[in-house]
């Protein structure tokens, strides 16, 4: 452990532990937002872990999230939640390892295309197997989980893939994925086994993306393929990732925090014009923020140490 | 037989769905998220213009379609050609470009919906039937189908035989190279993406005859186009065609053989099936 | 530098933070809170039945001074959110109203799976829900576990059973035979429909001859249509969605499927698929209906085409409108604003409403319209679990 991270530590923990005491004081309207800041959270810093170094876009996010969101409400009168939880993990880890194996082939705007196709072609078999097989077009989640429990869970699944995500960044595996990221051809000729580190990573992230599906289960209800395996959650984990910056494990943080408190004053102040302005702000960043959230922090705080040297010069 | 002709009449439509795509990013090489957006535009055009003159969408088209090249010219020029100068590489635009139409899309939504409402839109137009080899199908899917067969000719032809398709192919191929030999490559990476959303709003106008619409419906046609325009190959648009009627074909030979409910998990497998083992698409001839 | 970088930063957000918190107490207001789709998948249906009737309401009650309470009228304060069909946002807008815009009273959201995913804070801070386009066949399950509930809009088995038994009277009278063909959407109420539908129609001695889904967003029912056609039926039944709806009509017409009834499900109670189809439309039989006779809904008519410029759908958007009513009269029979006693209210009183009276058995609307048909331009309630005045019904005579 260098020093720099040791002294990161106990700040981490602190933001950590504040996060944990949110439910003691709001149960309410702020709770629930920052449910959504937690659960993007995780997906986005889940997502950069693999897509990050590697810079394969995938919208398969979507995918794992709605299959964890199925293993909690199929199983939930069969089994245990933490047991379910569990499994969806599982279940999460072995379709990622399908699909990376499956596109170890494509690159670039293909991987990106063939995780929708596949994400909605999940949706779609969901969608038949519910219409043929079972009674309802839903199934129902009634638990006595509260928001907060929610909460907490989701916190402690962020506290896990920060940690993951460290300790992956300063592993043989890291390394090895930064140089697939800049020339994966370098990479293979350093031997590297490009396939197995891809892969290793793709599972990570979707495992964790089919755990955060399962946790959310019991808040939703009432799962249905069109809402568990809706696209716009795929595209939101990227765009929060991509605008807070991903070359930071950090960076997918800064972007999911302002966006959906961003968000939130447009849907408070303008009910009907909401996503109309949405897409404005979005825009407006894309243009004026080019480097993402990190880039622009980054670029402050190198001024102010080049400000501060020239002061003491 | 009957699969045939509806597979030849939904492959008509994917089509036109497609091809605005393919221009947008095979030539243009923007992936526009917001391309199925513009679609519905060009639907609520052939609608307004019907429910208002009375005017036929077959007639509206001719509106819509140059009104449609214009706004998607000044898109490019003052939304999209700034991402482009200042993209240090591929990655990058690629990157950009999907932020910017994502956002782009958005705010089309929220257009829409504060001009005409958030309500289901629809209109009766040629809905008559009309007898082919004993059968009957709607006139309005008839015509549908004819639009799309003659811009893809149009454009195949236009690409394949002009001076400006060849730059246009060009440009599609290699455009550092195509630079070198004199072709002002900005002003045709605009033409491109113009006229693709020229084309894709005028599959809107012809859609909107049989298709029942909303201003939120377009992320469906977004992601149709998508999978088309990849699963053909996204430099080729005779490749984007020949796609767009086989996933006709088999949508429609699923729907009537197997079972209805099967159509898109059949139309997705396809498109997985022919990425995994044939990587660059159908038509696709080298890597991006 | 870095500090008034920083001191730029702050006081916008500062400025955020104190709009959000600010709550101007207004007197002789009461705030009530809405949460919707307005864009995304389910924007176009609950365009059509969910905001107008708000809007409506609203509008009227506050044109006669407010809502009437022992302290004297209150005006409405309206607060609405757009969701966009994310059942995400939907918790947070409902949590929004509770917590910070401090409503007194929210009215229920859109949908079935909006309204099962936010009970839960609805029975927290104990606001009473009058859920009208909610239709579950687990009523009795999700009564008792969330005690402030209400369905106005009715159950599966209900409108499955009434079309079943319209077809049977169709078919002792010789107006029709005993092919069924049976097609639905593969999303939430469609399945839900179909599933319900199968024994109900086989048990009254139905042969369905043909029994296929069609995903939703499927840009081709060809197949289905020509399909249903081939099993050569008597009865065409489509447990459809609003695009569908349309789009299935539309092909019936091309392809000319003649049957004396045919039925789709959501959406053909919409002004607008009269509109479209205008004569082909008359004999449809559709999900839903009401009696557009009685003076209440010829009142209510008027007053939606004048205040939201366009007209009701003949199914929902009355039953959104009568559980407003329904609010309205448990907040002015309670005389305040209190909650707990405007949800006990709502449990024991019967109350008057454009859709006639309605009264909670077990915090259930027992008496709702089931199907309806189009008759001479109007959309008639034909069937109903205890609704007077319902038409006997037509024949459908081609297209």
């Amino acid at each position: 452990m260098t020093k720099r991270e040791k002294r990161s530590i106990i700040p981490v923990f602190l933001i950590f532990a504040s996060a944990a005491l949110i439910p003691l004081v709001d149960t309410g309207y702020w709770l629930s937002i920052s449910i959504s800041v937690v659960m993007y959270t995780v997906l986005a810093t889940s997502w950069t872990l693999f897509s990050g170094p590697t810079h394969y876009i995938s919208l398969a996010t979507a995918a794992f999230f709605g299959i964890g969101m199925y293993t909690v409400a199929g199983g939930l009168e069969l089994l245990p939640f933490p047991f379910l939880v569990f499994l969806a993990g599982i279940i999460g880890a072995i379709l990622a390892a399908v699909i990376g194996l499956a596109t170890l082939r494509l690159s670039g705007v293909y991987f990106v295309i063939f995780t929708l196709g596949l994400a909605e072609f999940i949706r779609q078999i969901f969608t038949w197997v519910q219409t043929t097989m079972g009674t309802s077009s839903g199934l129902y989640v009634l638990t006595d989980i509260t928001e907060s429990i929610i909460f907490w869970e989701l916190l402690a699944l962020a506290m896990l893939v920060f940690g993951l995500g460290w300790w992956i960044g300063r592993s043989r595996l890291g390394f090895a994925l930064r140089i697939i990221g800049n020339d994966e051809i370098v990479a293979a000729h350093c031997g590297i086994n490009t396939a197995r580190a891809k892969i290793v990573l793709f599972i990570v992230s979707g495992s964790i993306a089919s755990v955060t599906g399962a946790l959310l289960s019991p808040r939703w209800t009432y799962v249905e393929p069109g809402i568990a395996f809706s696209p716009m959650i795929s595209f939101q984990v990227v765009i929060m990732a991509l605008l807070g910056g991903t070359h930071r494990l950090w960076g997918p943080l800064l972007g999911v925090i302002p966006f959906t408190l961003l968000w939130d004053v447009i849907s408070t102040f303008f009910p009907n014009q909401t996503t109309l302005l949405l897409g404005i702000s979005f825009l407006l960043i894309v243009y004026l923020i080019p480097n993402g959230i990190v880039g622009l922090v980054e670029k402050i705080y190198s001024n102010w140490i080049s400000g501060n040297r020239e002061q003491f010069n | 037989m009957d699969i045939v002709v509806i597979g030849l009449l939904l492959g008509g439509t994917y089509a036109l769905i497609a091809i605005g795509l393919q221009l947008q990013y095979g030539v243009a090489r923007i992936m526009n998220l917001a391309n199925g957006e513009l679609l519905v535009a060009g639907s609520f055009g052939a609608f307004w213009f019907f429910s208002s003159a009375q005017l036929s969408p077959l007639l509206s088209l001719f509106i819509v379609t140059p009104l449609a090249f214009v706004f998607n010219w000044l898109i490019y020029q003052y939304l999209i050609r700034p991402l482009v100068r200042r993209a240090k590489n591929r990655g990058q635009l690629e990157v950009d470009s999907i932020l910017a139409t994502f956002g782009l899309s958005f705010i089309f939504v929220g257009l829409m919906t504060a001009i005409f409402g958030g309500e289901y839109f629809s209109y009766s137009y040629l809905e008559q039937p009309f007898n082919l080899l004993n059968q009957s199908y709607g006139l309005n899917r008839i015509a549908a189908f004819l639009v799309s067969v003659v811009f893809c000719v149009a454009l195949y032809i236009w690409i394949n035989r002009t001076q400006t398709g060849l730059t246009l192919r060009a440009v599609a191929v290699a455009p550092e190279s195509a630079g070198l030999v004199g072709i002002n490559v900005p002003n045709t990476l605009a033409l491109a993406f113009a006229l693709g959303g020229a084309v894709t709003a005028a599959g809107g106008a012809s859609l909107s005859m049989f298709l029942t619409f909303d201003a939120s419906v377009g992320v469906i046609f977004t992601m149709k186009a998508l999978i088309i325009v990849i699963m053909g190959g996204v430099r080729a648009i005779n490749g984007v065609i020949i796609s767009a009627f086989i996933l006709g074909f088999v949508e429609t030979a699923v729907a009537t053989l197997i079972d209805p409910g099967l159509t898109l998990a059949a139309a997705y497998l396809l498109f997985i099936f022919i990425l995994l083992f044939k990587p660059q698409g159908l038509f696709g001839g080298h890597a991006s | 530098m870095l500090k008034s970088k920083f001191r730029k930063l702050l006081i916008p957000a500062l400025a955020i933070g104190a709009i959000l918190m600010a709550n101007p107490a207004a007197s002789e207001t009461i705030k009530i809170g809405a949460v919707a789709p307005k864009t995304g998948p389910l924007a176009g249906g609950s365009t059509v039945t969910h905001w107008p009737s708000i809007q409506l309401w609203v509008n009227q009650v506050n044109a006669q001074g407010g809502l009437k309470l022992k302290s004297g009228p209150a005006k409405i304060e309206l607060i609405e959110y757009d969701d966009r069909t994310n059942p995400g946002e939907t918790i947070k807008a409902v949590q929004r109203l509770a917590t910070q815009d401090k409503v007194d009273f929210i009215i229920a959201p859109y949908g079935t799976g909006f309204n099962l995913a936010t009970a839960p804070i609805f029975a927290k801070y104990g606001y009473p829900q009058i859920t009208t386009t909610a239709i579950t066949d687990k009523i009795p399950e999700l009564t008792k576990r969330y005690p402030n509930i209400f369905f106005t809009l009715g159950d599966t088995t209900a409108f499955t059973k009434s079309v079943a038994e319209i077809l049977s009277k169709m078919r002792d009278d010789g107006t029709i035979g005993n092919r069924v063909a049976m097609v639905n959407v593969a999303d939430a109420f469609g399945i839900e429909l179909a599933n319900a539908a199968r024994p109900i129609f086989k048990s009254a001695g139905f042969e369905i001859v043909y029994d296929k889904s069609y995903p939703l967003g499927t840009q081709d029912l060809s197949p289905v249509v020509k399909g249903a056609k081939a099993s050569n039926p008597d009865a065409f039944v489509a447990w459809s969605y609003p695009p569908d709806t349309f789009g299935l009509t539309a092909l019936a017409k091309i392809e000319n499927l003649n049957v004396k009834a045919f039925y789709t499900a959501v959406a053909t109670a919409f002004p607008a698929y009269q509109a479209k189809f205008q004569s082909a439309a008359e004999g449809v039989l559709g999900a839903g209906g009401v009696n557009p006779d009685t003076p209440e809904m010829m009142a209510f008519i008027k007053a939606h085409n004048e205040v939201t410029g366009k007209a009701p759908d003949y199914w929902a958007s009355p039953v959104v409108y009568a559980s407003l009513q329904v609010l309205q009269q448990a907040i002015e029979g309670v005389g305040n604003k209190d909650r707990a006693a405007v949800s006990a209210f709502l449990k024991e009183n019967s109350f008057d409403t454009v859709i006639g009276p309605i009264k909670f058995n077990n915090q259930n609307n027992e008496a709702f319209w089931t199907v309806g048909q189009w008759q001479n331009g109007k959309f008639y309630g034909v069937s109903s679990t205890g609704r007077p005045g319902a038409k006997p019904v037509k024949a459908k005579s081609g297209w």
